[in-house]
């Protein structure tokens, strides 16, 4: 047997360290004989129970494993619960197994020391597997294992699974660990756990009381799981008034026909509470007619005048009186039959105490929740509007310096886009292509823009309407020509890894990096044009054509020149635009489309011709559409025609925008 | 003065005569006439084609005649296209529903009735009630009256709004623009009332009609927007002959010196702008009922471009140019789109129609604009040596003052 | 004798710059005035606050014998209250006949209904034609305006003011690139024009001014400088040290 022996050694070597450290003292021989019966006869003692296999019955079985204290108390529950115990069908013995070599040949392992005791056929061997139910439950016991493990991991580990199915029982085990608990995280963590679990479990209602109140203003969202089953109600129908003092915690009486109780609900109760009859719908009064027409009439009405309300209901009635079918409630008698009963709803915590605190407590809440939710609206609402200035300041640019619209500025976006796109084919490396993309997006449009310019635009000064209507043909052909080289397919423009993810506050306020990426990439353009027209040449010379064109070309200003340089320039930002957009929007032929009306919203309201203008209008605007959106969550199509009707308005009150320039030049 | 503003514009009898013989060489081509060169579905395109050609007169006398680069005169035409789709859904399913209910042990009552055709119509936004909108939708005479008053209220409140507060110029176009895209969006919802993005459907078949053929229902269509084209027309022609046609064409040069003779002309902009919203409003209900289908992507912005494109590429103030223009460009569209014209092979790539027209049909467009600001109309001038040495709209215009440009 | 225009005290500044300073101004009913004043003394912002077309920060500007407040007027009640004005540069509508120009201008009502079913009545048609005698415009009266040479247009404009049968006319700059003769011929519009109505007359030329022989105001950084007869202000220090001194 000497073979037997050296296996022995060896599973023992193989065994998860822990286990080993742990069972290490209790494989002396003696002490594991005795063993070996204490753990198998614990067993075997509710090895019905454990047989039978359900989760309403065998919870005594493993609170008997879990507090025997026994060493291999542990490791058999685990092996059960991973469905690793098996059971000799021939004496009912458990036993863990490995496979052997052989079909159908396994080791036969002892559940106490760990050692082979035999290599048997399969075939006498039931596997035990137990449901989710019981495993949930052998989870719940292995817990308290786990809490005292020495691994903080397996701590950790152990107070997520109460804080998945929190029990009474845990209390005690988790109270014990805080004491013992080295890790601050996770005696932190025990503590908000051990004050979550004593709203439910806690021994007397001043612990409890206590435990809801330390939690004022947590917005965390197991303290609403474990807030709102306090307050959970049931609903009663009395006969007469309510009672004066009630007996239980009365949360309120209702009112039929309020808004918490439809008249219809009220007398659904009353019926269903056996205390008054059914009502009759139509459709049962109908078929009750209709199975009691006699020689073409109902009750006396011929069937052809039964197309009104009221004949239905004189037939009725006849039939009713004939005693042919049963009597309905008429609505008298069901306001009479609601108004002689009291409608209650009871909290089904009866200590009125602790559900007053849990409302309080859920109204800091909501409290620290819209607050929060304000703070996420207004990160929405800055991403949202840097995103529409980004889009629009090109188009500011064009339009406040040349007087020209340029309707295919959002076909210079999508053409952005489409450039990181390319760029992203030949570049794998994201960031790179992202870095390539940028400037190449803008020298792209550039070109395309000083093209425009050349080509169309400059034949067409002067005359802004049909500038509108060429630079739309622009537009479209640019569209459809897209679609012919790239398809009708969205294409993705992939963020780099850096940029996933989201900046988070809190549960509620979290941010994208992408979105945080465009705010800062829509302060550093702002910080650029502002430079570019303040600081240099060429921007003195584009404010000065935009002052007084003749004037500025009698100063020996190539007005020429810049035009083609300004709409370069604005349509180059319109490609940066691109490539911004593109990485959290599919890039689509369509994609700039979108975005042009909302362009020219926000350069009109902001105001023609003046950087900061376009940055209000944006600000405005995206503000604006933040806060439609959440006055109305469920509809953004709805939120975008108020803002459109917004826009209209507004134009009323500041027909020349936020910012508007005064003065002789500026009134048309 | 003897002469009437029919005989001192020799086009508008012209024009009339050519419609005429339009109308009697297609009756005479149609299939219920015996001969069936003409099939019905092109009978029905021809048909939409007239309604087209009725919205751009419209358009022309808004933006040719006055100055106001309206883009948005599709939103009034599928408005009332809409409104007369309400009817003919609505009727048409009670008689569905009537029809089904009929077989019924008890007769059913007005309530079953109303709420069986609201559960039939609504179903497709998860509604089974009338919103408020149809109110009226019972009724013909009030729907047809609706053509009318949608259209041309959404005219005169908006204008009032836009002309009150002195927006003109690329400023109007981008808030018409915006009006009309806030409709379409507005129409998209679900719960606006109108079907959301699945329009109104079965427009074609007219309650009460179901015994005709389709090809005598759209002859009969056919006619009435020819009608309906050259009343439109005469009526344009009116307005634009006498005194008011010169003080609109006034406003469209110069804006503030017509103020300074006296003109209010907020209320000649709004009175065009009402009465071309309803001439489009017009031509909607008649065109869609020979589409069939009407669905909130018909109102979007682009049409109404599509629109002013017409009237730019037929030749801008003149009426027969906006007709000629929106004919010309709506058939051959059709004709491209429709993958009837041959593929071009280059060798190394055939270029398909279907892809290209609309690259062509911008480029084109802007080709026109740049070199023949008047269009295809322009080719009349030649042939009469009637030389327009002045451009046709706002030049300068309104968005910088002509003093302030000095 | 009441006034027929009284401007009293105002004042408008574009982003800062005082365009017009504390000004007061009067002329009586059939009167002829000049206004000179160097480039930028507010000539032609005078003339848009008039007219309605700037809104003045502060001060009145009262119309008529029973002095209606014409700041709370637009630009087309203000015309149809009989202030007529005639623009620097000639802006008749180019690409319709002097006929048409005439017509519009006559004075009728201007709502658009009555405009739309308007159709001229002889009587009409005659006064056009007189008209255009007037401006010596007859030869041309079925050509397109915009053909006409310069001072043709400028002609037909005083027409087209004339024709509105003003109480007040503004004219800008009446002379301004015409020969001689055509001043000549300008200068006798306008004084025919003062003997039924007030006229002001812009202008820079001190010749032409002189011609017209009649009351002069002078302008200067938005406020006058000095008023009376052509030989009183040119012989005032303060007018020759502000056109001549800088």
């Amino acid at each position: 047997m000497r073979w037997v022996q050296i296996l022995a050694v060896l599973v023992v070597a193989l065994m998860p360290p822990a286990l080993t450290a742990q069972e290490g003292a209790s494989l002396a021989p003696a002490e594991a004989s005795a063993d070996l019966d204490e753990i198998q006869a614990l067993l075997q003692e509710h090895r019905e129970l454990i047989e039978e296999s359900s989760r309403r019955t065998i919870a005594p079985a493993i609170d008997a494993l879990a507090s025997s204290g026994l060493p291999a108390a542990r490791e058999v529950l685990r092996n059960w619960q991973e469905k690793e115990l098996w059971q000799r069908q021939s004496d009912g013995l458990f036993f863990f197994v490995r496979e052997a070599e052989g079909d159908d040949m396994v080791h036969l392992i002892d559940i106490a020391t760990g050692e082979v005791v035999g290599t048997v056929d399969d075939g006498d061997l039931d596997q035990l597997k137990p449901n989710s139910g019981i495993r949930g439950l052998i989870g719940g016991a292995l817990v308290q294992f786990q809490l005292r493990d020495d691994d903080p991991a397996m701590r950790a580990e152990g107070l997520q699974a109460i804080e998945r199915g929190p029990e009474e029982g845990h209390l005690g085990i988790l109270r014990t660990m805080i004491q013992e608990e080295s890790d601050a995280t996770l005696a932190a963590r025990a503590e908000r756990l051990e004050r979550l679990m004593t709203i439910s479990f806690g021994e007397s209602e001043d612990a409890r009381i206590e435990a809801i109140a330390s939690f004022r203003g947590d917005t965390g969202v197991d303290v609403r799981a474990a807030l709102n089953p306090l307050l959970a109600t049931r609903r009663e129908v009395i006969a007469g008034e309510a009672p004066e003092q009630p007996e239980g915690n009365l949360a309120r009486e209702l009112r039929p026909g309020s808004e918490a109780l439809s008249r219809m609900d009220a007398y659904a109760m009353l019926v269903s509470a056996d205390l008054a009859p059914a009502p009759m719908d139509a459709s049962a009064q109908k078929s009750a007619l209709a199975a009691n027409i006699v020689d073409g009439r109902v009750g006396g009405i011929p069937v052809a005048e039964l197309n009104t309300v009221k004949a239905r209901d004189r037939a009725y009635i006849a039939l009713a009186s004939a005693g042919t079918v049963a009597p309905a409630a008429t609505e008298a008698e069901i306001d009479a039959a609601l108004e002689s009963h009291s409608f209650l709803e009871w909290y089904r915590t009866p200590s009125a105490d602790i559900t007053r605190a849990a409302e309080t407590t859920l109204g800091s809440i909501e409290l620290a929740l819209a607050s929060s939710q304000g703070a996420d609206l207004l990160l929405d609402a800055l991403s949202l509007a840097s995103i529409y200035f980004l889009a629009a300041i090109g188009l500011a640019i064009t339009f406040g310096v040349m007087g020209v619209i340029n309707m295919a500025h959002g076909e210079f976006i999508m053409m952005g886009a489409y450039t990181g796109y390319v760029v992203q084919q030949f570049v794998p490396n994201y960031t790179i292509s992202l870095v390539v993309a940028l400037p190449l997006a803008f020298a792209v449009t550039f070109a395309a823009g000083v093209a425009l310019e050349r080509l169309v635009i400059r034949w067409l000064y002067h005359r802004p309407l049909e500038t509108l209507l060429a630079t739309f043909g622009i537009s479209i052909a640019l569209q459809q020509l897209a679609k012919n080289i790239f398809g009708t397919q969205a294409r993705p423009l992939t963020a780099p890894s850096w940029l996933d993810g989201a900046l988070s506050f809190n549960d509620i306020i979290s941010i994208s990096y992408i979105r945080v990426a465009i705010f800062v990439l829509a302060l550093v353009f702002l910080a650029f044009i502002l430079l570019v027209l303040n600081r240099t040449r060429l921007g003195l010379e584009v404010r000065a054509v935009t002052q007084n064109p003749r004037m500025a070309a009698a100063m020996g200003i190539n007005t020429s020149r810049i035009n083609m340089l300004t709409f370069g320039l604005g349509s180059g930002i319109a490609g940066i635009a691109g490539v911004a957009i593109g990485l959290f929007a599919q890039v689509t032929s369509e994609l700039g489309q979108g975005y042009i009306v909302q362009s020219f919203m926000t350069v009109v309201v902001g105001g023609v011709g003046n950087i900061w203008g376009t940055l209000a209008g944006a600000v405005l605007i995206g503000f604006f559409q933040k806060g439609i959106e959440w006055l109305n969550p469920s509809n953004t199509l709805a939120a975008q025609t108020y803002m459109i009707l917004f826009i209209i308005l507004f134009i009323q009150v500041r027909p020349r925008g936020i910012v508007a320039l005064k003065g002789r030049a500026a009134e048309a | 003065m003897g002469d009437t503003f029919l005989t001192r514009r020799r086009s508008t009898p012209i024009f009339l005569i050519c419609l005429a013989v339009l109308v009697l060489v297609v009756t005479l081509m149609s299939e219920p006439a015996g001969t069936g060169a003409i099939s019905t579905s092109f009978l029905k395109t021809l048909g939409k084609t007239l309604c087209l050609c009725l919205v751009a007169v419209a358009m022309d006398l808004v933006w040719g005649y006055t100055g106001i680069l309206s883009l948005g005169h599709m939103a009034f035409f599928g408005l009332g296209g809409y409104m007369i789709g309400m009817w003919l859904m609505y009727e048409r399913t009670r008689l569905i529903v009537a029809e089904s209910l009929a077989g019924a042990p008890i007769p059913p009552t007005d309530g079953e009735i109303v709420s069986a055709i609201a559960s039939q119509i609504f179903g497709v936004v998860g509604s089974s009630d009338f919103p408020l909108v149809w109110m009226f939708a019972h009724s013909l005479p009030l729907q047809l009256a609706l053509v009318v008053a949608v259209p041309g209220l959404l005219a005169l409140v908006f204008g009032w709004l836009a002309f009150r507060s002195r927006v003109t110029g690329v400023y109007l176009s981008i808030l018409t623009q915006a009006m009309t895209l806030a409709l379409s969006l507005y129409l998209f919802q679900n719960d606006s009332g109108l079907r959301g993005n699945n329009g109104l459907s079965g427009l074609q078949n007219i309650p009460g009609l179901s015994g005709l053929p389709q090809s005598v229902i759209s002859l009969w269509f056919f006619w009435g927007s020819a009608l309906a084209l050259a009343l439109g027309y005469i009526f344009a022609a009116w307005i634009v002959s006498g005194k008011f046609g010169s003080v609109i064409r006034g406003i469209r040069d110069d804006e503030a010196r017509v103020r300074f003779l006296g003109y209010p002309v907020e209320g000649f902009k709004l009175f065009v702008f009402t009465v071309t919203g309803i001439i489009a409003g017009i031509a909607g209900a008649l065109y869609y009922p020979q589409a069939g289908i009407i669905n909130p992507a018909e109102l979007a912005p682009i049409a109404s471009i599509y629109l002013a494109v017409w009237v730019a590429i037929g030749g801008r103030g003149r009426l027969y140019g906006a007709v000629i223009g929106a004919a010309f460009v709506s058939l051959v569209s059709t004709w491209f789109t429709g993958g009837q014209a041959p593929d071009i092979d280059l060798g190394v790539y055939t270029i398909q129609w279907v892809d290209w027209w609309l690259i062509l049909l911008g480029v084109s467009f802007v080709l026109v604009t740049i070199l023949a600001p008047q269009g295809i109309g322009g080719l009349f001038d030649l042939a009469t040596r009637r030389r327009r040495k002045t451009s046709t709209g706002p030049d300068a215009g309104s968005l910088r003052a002509p003093e302030a440009a000095e | 004798m009441t006034q027929l225009l009284e401007v009293d005290g105002v004042s408008v500044s574009f982003d800062g710059f005082k365009a017009i300073n504390n000004l007061s101004f009067s002329i009586g009913p059939a009167e002829l005035r000049a206004v000179i004043g160097p480039n930028g003394a507010g000539k032609t912002t005078f003339m848009d606050i008039v007219t309605g077309k700037t809104k003045p920060d502060s001060g009145s500007v009262l119309w008529g014998a029973r002095n209606r407040s014409l700041l709370k007027m637009s630009e087309s009640q203000i015309a149809r209250a009989g202030v007529g004005r005639k623009f620097q540069r000639p802006t008749v509508f180019e690409d319709q006949s002097v006929f048409a120009n005439l017509l519009m201008a006559l004075k009728k009502t201007r709502g658009p209904f009555s405009v739309l079913f308007y159709r001229p009545s002889s009587e009409d048609a005659d006064k056009v034609r007189e008209l255009a005698g007037q401006i010596g415009l007859a030869a041309q009266i079925d050509r397109l305006s915009g053909e006409l040479s310069h001072g043709q247009k400028q002609w037909l404009e005083i027409g087209m003011l004339l024709a509105q049968e003003p109480r007040l006319m503004l004219v800008d700059e009446p002379a301004a690139g015409m020969t001689p003769a055509e001043r000549e011929h300008t200068t006798d519009l306008l004084k025919r024009a003062a003997s039924s109505c007030a006229v002001v007359v812009v202008e820079h030329d001190m010749d032409f001014v002189r011609r017209l022989g009649c009351r002069v105001t002078v302008l200067h950084e938005g406020s006058v400088l000095a008023e009376g007869s052509i030989d009183h202000v040119t012989s005032d220090p303060q007018v020759i040290d502000v056109y001549l001194g800088r």
